[in-house]
């Protein structure tokens, strides 16, 4: 062991541990402290520098207010349930439109392909904030959406789709196709045609030779698809602070506001909390899906 | 796969590109439009774009952005290639699980929740938010990026190279810099345009940790954007979308070219 090599690895290490660790067990402490109107607003339960003895007052003193108060407070189990319910509905609408966008993209043309890769690439690369923007003109009442519906005679009178969850669906839709159809087309792009041939030659129709053969192969690049869509949708502010209204609840939402507007940094901690230990399970479950993916390809 | 490109193929692809772009193509023609309206045509005019760069605060807030891109970038890119370097070659050493989880932990977790743990560890040490507390943020969660794209390229790099350097005489830094980097080199270029844009892109984090006194382009525009549609946000957002759009495509190009003139060298080398 060299100095040379103890610097490269203690450099990021310790970059990371103060800048990433740390915090997160300030906010773990904060989570656990009780709102005071004072500046900073909480009074802390762990007193660090009474020793040990202050490690033992903290034990003793240790309630969970701030994640009882989370509980019983309708406010915020409805607006962790409305988020999941968000963010599942639209990772399924990202599937349907994103999955035969990226079927398409595996039967096209070897020439075409770097071209469509770019082209779906390219979007991810141009500003969150202003591809989220650049619906509110389409969505708003008097937007090009309601023109083209009343032009096209479906309704008589504009109806409200900004401000509500269904522009935050059209939101997460199109923000996070990219993440959808690039694992689905690299599974595809893998997959081997004599399979579907063969279906064919064994009397399948060209529909259930995809439900049969084609669609459970690139089950894999769906997983980590949705994965890659639900995880950030769960946590999302910018859509629901765009496109939703004011009945959008969702959690990272009333986060921001909790932090901002009521400055209850206790409360606040504590949904970070539970927000952290929701998300868990999917992203435990799709490295898994990676691991398994890895070791297929090994 | 076999090719069948179908009516249904064509179709897909066509509609899934126009929701991909129509949005796109509707807020660049609109930031030309005369009207305030900002979904009534009522002809040509550039004005919005001369409204822009009359506006101290966006010219002001552009310059900050710009600042803390390219000095966080520059850092994570760093940091990120070591991170990457320690997760592929550096071996067992105590706490490595930790590590690699940190390493990975930033690129799932939630903005909000990234940016609550980070001012609330800057309020803690009693440091003053504003720009230097944005470029510690923005270095901290793109970093990690950095770290995914270089490392995937150091794990199919061949390792004989570097031994055949080392076993020629070379120290392990001179190894590192003259064979193993220039090998690594794409994939850290593009750790650092990530990172580039990562950084210019971030509004949450940075919403947290910016305090009052420092204001980034994404806040100014979410800020301004939150009241409705506005033109001359509309025109900003062409002029970062162009420039995207031609940094995007010269870059594929200009890898496209390398790729030719590799397979032409290798070409030759099998013929001599």
């Amino acid at each position: 062991m060299n100095i040379r090599r103890l610097f490269l690895i203690l450099a990021p290490y310790a970059w990371l541990l103060v800048f990433f660790l740390i915090p997160f067990a300030i906010v773990l402490k904060i989570a656990l402290s009780d709102y005071a109107i004072s500046i900073p607003p909480y009074t802390p339960v762990l007193d660090l520098s009474a020793g040990w003895d202050g490690f033992k007052s903290f034990l003793s003193a240790l309630d969970f207010e701030n994640f009882t108060f989370l509980a019983e407070d309708a406010l915020y189990y409805t607006a962790y349930l409305s988020s999941l319910k968000i963010a599942i509905i639209s990772t399924f609408l990202t599937l349907l439109v994103g999955y035969p966008i990226a079927y398409g993209m595996a039967q096209a043309p070897d020439e075409w392909r770097p071209t469509l890769m770019m082209l779906v690439i390219l979007p991810f690369w141009t500003s969150f904030l202003i591809r989220v923007y650049s619906w509110m003109s389409i969505l708003s009442n008097e937007g090009f959406l309601n023109q083209l519906l009343m032009w096209t005679g479906l309704t008589d009178s504009s109806i409200q789709i900004l401000n509500t969850n269904t522009a935050v669906y059209i939101g997460i839709v199109y923000t996070y196709l990219p993440f959808m159809v690039l694992p689905i087309y690299s599974a595809l792009e893998k997959l081997d045609g004599s399979l579907i041939e063969a279906a064919e030659d064994l009397g399948c129709s060209r529909i259930q030779a995809f439900w049969l053969v084609t669609f459970p192969l690139s089950r894999p690049g769906v997983i980590a698809g949705s994965f890659l869509v639900f995880i950030p949708a769960l946590g999302e502010f910018v859509i629901p602070s765009l496109l939703g209204g004011s009945s959008t609840l969702m959690i990272g939402k009333v986060l921001f506001e909790e932090f901002f507007n009521n400055r209850d940094w206790p409360v606040a901690s504590a949904v970070a909390v539970v927000l952290l230990l929701i998300l868990i399970i999917p992203i435990v479950l799709f490295q898994r899906n990676e691991q398994k993916q890895r070791e297929a390809d090994q | 796969m076999n090719r069948r490109f179908s009516w249904f193929n064509a179709t897909s692809i066509t509609l899934g590109f126009a929701f991909l772009y129509l949005p796109m193509i509707i807020l660049v023609t609109f930031s030309f439009n005369e009207s305030k309206l900002v979904t009534v045509w009522a002809g040509f005019s550039t004005k919005w774009y001369g409204e822009l760069f009359r506006d101290q605060a966006f010219l002001n807030a552009a310059w900050v952005t710009l600042k803390v891109a390219v000095i966080s970038s520059t850092v994570a890119t760093v940091l990120g290639t070591m991170a990457a370097y320690v997760i592929v070659r550096a071996g067992r050493f105590p706490g490595r699980t930790m590590f690699s989880g940190m390493i990975y932990a930033p690129l799932v977790m939630p903005e909000v929740i990234t940016g609550l743990a980070m001012l609330l560890l800057f309020i803690t040490i009693g440091l003053d938010r504003g720009v230097f507390t944005i470029i510690l943020a923005h270095i901290t969660f793109t970093m990690c990026f950095v770290s995914v794209v270089v490392s995937s390229r150091l794990a199919t790099f061949d390792r004989s190279l570097e031994e055949a350097a080392l076993d020629l005489g070379c120290t392990p830094f001179d190894a590192f810099k003259s064979v193993t980097l220039p090998i690594i080199a794409p994939a850290v270029v593009s750790g650092w345009l990530l990172a580039f844009t990562l950084s210019l892109d971030d509004l949450v984090i940075s919403q947290f940790v910016a305090g009052p006194s420092a204001t980034t382009l994404p806040m100014k525009i979410f800020s301004s954007v939150r009241l409705g549609v506005n033109p001359q946000i509309n025109a900003l957002s062409t002029i970062l979308i162009s420039i995207v759009t031609v940094g995007v495509i010269s870059a594929s190009l200009i890898s496209k070219r390398s790729i030719a003139r590799q397979r032409a060298e290798e070409l030759a080398a099998v013929r001599t």
